[in-house]
């Protein structure tokens, strides 16, 4: 928009500035708790700038937990989220890949009724079918474990969809070209396929990573064993751990450390996150 | 080298489409078979099924000694280069190329070789070969899609319009090539188009078709200057050949446009379709302008196109209703309106069936 009004310029930045405001006050009231001693959090009024116990706040969340914790940080509690949601999106990807591969470029019977059926799971997210789901991992035996935190979550529509919404802008010559030059299905789907859709699975794994990271009804109800705990739900268990007053210098630190991987995620692969969301020359 | 056998073939689709009417031809080794057509014609889905892209509902399909009906593409021995060149995106040049040689499991060394040669030969730069097809231009990537064809060292070449995505002048140049590279590696090809110069210009035998049928398999002079049916002679041949509803005369002898004077028919006439109503066919360069000529016919011009070499003067004859092209070489002072005294050569007339549109003569 090419224009020159001061009065809409100004007015357009207040809207962009509260919006920020919005967005980072609570972040930066986390920081701020998670810089004070733990006294300091229970007196009015609650300090807007950081105090000087960050580095303490870190080694106490990290690797001592708060008192009635038996002494464990939440350090392994980042190990078991890391896992599970490496688990889940890189899971997520394969097995959409193979099935998107599968609804585009085979032609089986019944193959359009296959791709609605895993079209609809998308009205049946795991919070609908929790109790059912529950029972499956429970007598596959897989209750407390990377397995059972991982696999019920694997399933995804929305990836299947969008590998095959992909697949179809690939050009029908390009599997010609490579049948005449000799490559089977399974070569065609590592060689040309996967590089091809290199960017969106990079766009894809952003997302999915996030998702599984955030995961918290679903690890809340088949972890009973605490080094199992994955940190978003460790969290909600530290405001109750102790029968005292919540220590939320900790308590933030830890939402703060929780926040940090999807973070990372996110700036170390946006460009390509972009890329894959928006790029349409194949 | 091979010999490329048709008998026979015919194309249904489940939706019980024919797209192909039976088409037997046989390609011989290091000829150029050009296909030619308007679009939905079925050229595509003839050479689709000689590579083995599209299954083959009837007819036996032979290359070299061996009847390909139920080969995997890769097994028959062919190299195919497409409209859209399909070059691999994520993959550089040298990769594209060497892609195939790779699944056959050739040795790295041999693949280099063959891939430095096939560059060699198409003047790719080794610069080039490190490059993505993107960073290529139309012509480059032209090449690198034949490149990839030339490596498999096939007995058969397949073009599906691999010159359309080009622009006019490039396409010129890259049609030489092609010639010239084909007439230098000797391999059989079949080429399709649906650009009747490129046609011409490429091919040692056309085949014409038409709604998945043969009109006429010829050498590109034959086609011109006997036209089998009024198709061919309307699709080969620019500017299009003029058409007029005519009459022979009882003994033969002439030819009568509706309404206008008698032109006498060349060499010797057509006695046996004497008194007979037939469409009258002449090329625009087989009419001139004569001032002062007993036999010439007035023509009223509508309109005028300066080609620069040529001049193309659009009418009709006196009130005759059929449009007319003639074309005259020069650049000519010709103004709508104007009538000219235009002669008929001929030995030049195609006369054809009205109800069966084929040749009479």
């Amino acid at each position: 928009m090419i224009e020159n009004r001061p009065l809409l310029t100004i007015f357009s930045h207040i809207m962009l500035i509260l919006g920020v405001v919005v967005i980072a006050f609570p972040i930066w009231i986390m920081f701020v708790a998670a810089s004070h001693p733990e006294i300091r959090m229970t007196q009015v009024p609650l300090p807007m700038l950081p105090g000087g116990q960050f580095f303490e706040n870190l080694d106490i969340a990290l690797n001592r937990g708060m008192s009635g914790m038996d002494g464990n940080g939440v350090g392994y509690m980042m190990l078991n989220s890391l896992a599970m949601a490496m688990m889940i999106a890189v899971g997520k990807i394969a097995i959409s890949l193979l099935s998107a591969f599968a609804i585009v470029y085979f032609r089986f019977p019944f193959r359009m009724f296959f791709f609605w059926m895993i079209f609809v799971t998308l009205m049946l997210p795991v919070e609908v079918r929790i109790l059912p789901t529950y029972e499956v991992v429970a007598n596959l035996g897989m209750l407390d474990s990377y397995w059972g935190l991982s696999i019920p979550l694997i399933a995804s529509a929305t990836a299947t969809f969008m590998f095959r919404q992909v697949f179809l802008t690939i050009p029908d010559e390009m599997l010609e070209a490579a049948r005449i030059d000799g490559a089977g299905p399974m070569r065609f789907f590592w060689d040309i396929l996967i590089p091809m859709s290199r960017t969106n699975i990079a766009a894809l794994f952003v997302i999915l990573f996030i998702y599984g990271w955030n995961q918290y009804l679903w690890p809340l109800l088949i972890t009973s064993e605490p080094e199992m705990f994955t940190v978003v739900m460790g969290i909600k268990q530290m405001l109750e751990a102790a029968e005292q007053a919540p220590q939320w210098n900790v308590i933030m630190m830890t939402a703060l450390l929780a926040m940090l991987p999807p973070v990372c995620v996110v700036i170390f692969m946006q460009s390509l996150f972009v890329k894959g969301l928006t790029e349409t020359e194949k | 080298m091979a010999r490329v056998v048709l008998e026979g073939i015919r194309k249904t689709y489940p939706n019980c489409f024919k797209a192909i009417h039976g088409v037997d031809v046989e390609v011989e080794d290091g000829e150029f078979l050009v296909l030619v057509g308007p679009s939905g014609c079925g050229k595509s889905t003839l050479l689709r099924m000689i590579a083995g892209l599209e299954s083959i509902t009837e007819g036996q399909l032979t290359i070299g000694d061996h009847v390909v009906n139920n080969l995997e593409p890769s097994e028959r021995n062919i190299a195919m280069v497409f409209q859209n060149y399909a070059l691999y995106p994520h993959m550089s040049v040298y990769k594209n190329m060497a892609y195939g040689l790779k699944i056959m499991g050739l040795p790295k060394a041999e693949i280099e070789a063959r891939v430095k040669k096939a560059a060699a030969i198409l003047e790719l730069t080794d610069e080039q070969l490190t490059r993505k097809p993107r960073q290529l231009s139309g012509g480059q990537r032209q090449r690198v899609a034949m490149g990839r064809a030339i490596v498999r060292e096939p007995s058969v070449f397949l073009f599906d319009e691999p010159l359309s995505n080009l622009d006019a002048k490039l396409r010129v140049q890259m049609r030489l090539e092609i010639k010239t590279l084909q007439a230098n590696l000797g391999i059989t090809s079949v080429y399709v188009t649906h650009d009747q110069v490129e046609a011409m210009t490429l091919g040692h035998r056309l085949m014409v078709l038409n709604a998945g049928n043969v009109e006429q398999l010829g050498t590109p002079i034959e086609l011109y200057q006997r036209p089998a049916s009024l198709f061919v002679a309307g699709f080969i041949g620019s500017p299009a050949m003029n058409f007029a509803e005519a009459r022979i005369d009882a003994e033969g002898k002439t030819i009568t446009i509706s309404g206008q004077e008698a032109l006498p028919l060349g060499s010797g006439g057509m006695a046996e379709h004497g008194g007979k109503d037939v469409i009258l066919g002449i090329r625009p360069e087989h009419l001139e302008l004569v001032a002062g000529a007993p036999d010439a016919v007035p023509m009223t011009v509508t309109m005028v196109e300066q080609l620069g070499a040529d001049t193309l003067v659009h009418g009709h004859f006196g009130e005759s209703r059929s449009d007319l092209t003639v074309r005259l070489d020069g650049i000519r002072n010709i103004k709508g309106g104007e009538v000219l005294p235009i002669r008929v050569t001929p030995d030049h007339l195609h006369v054809f069936d009205p109800k069966t549109e084929r040749r009479l003569s």
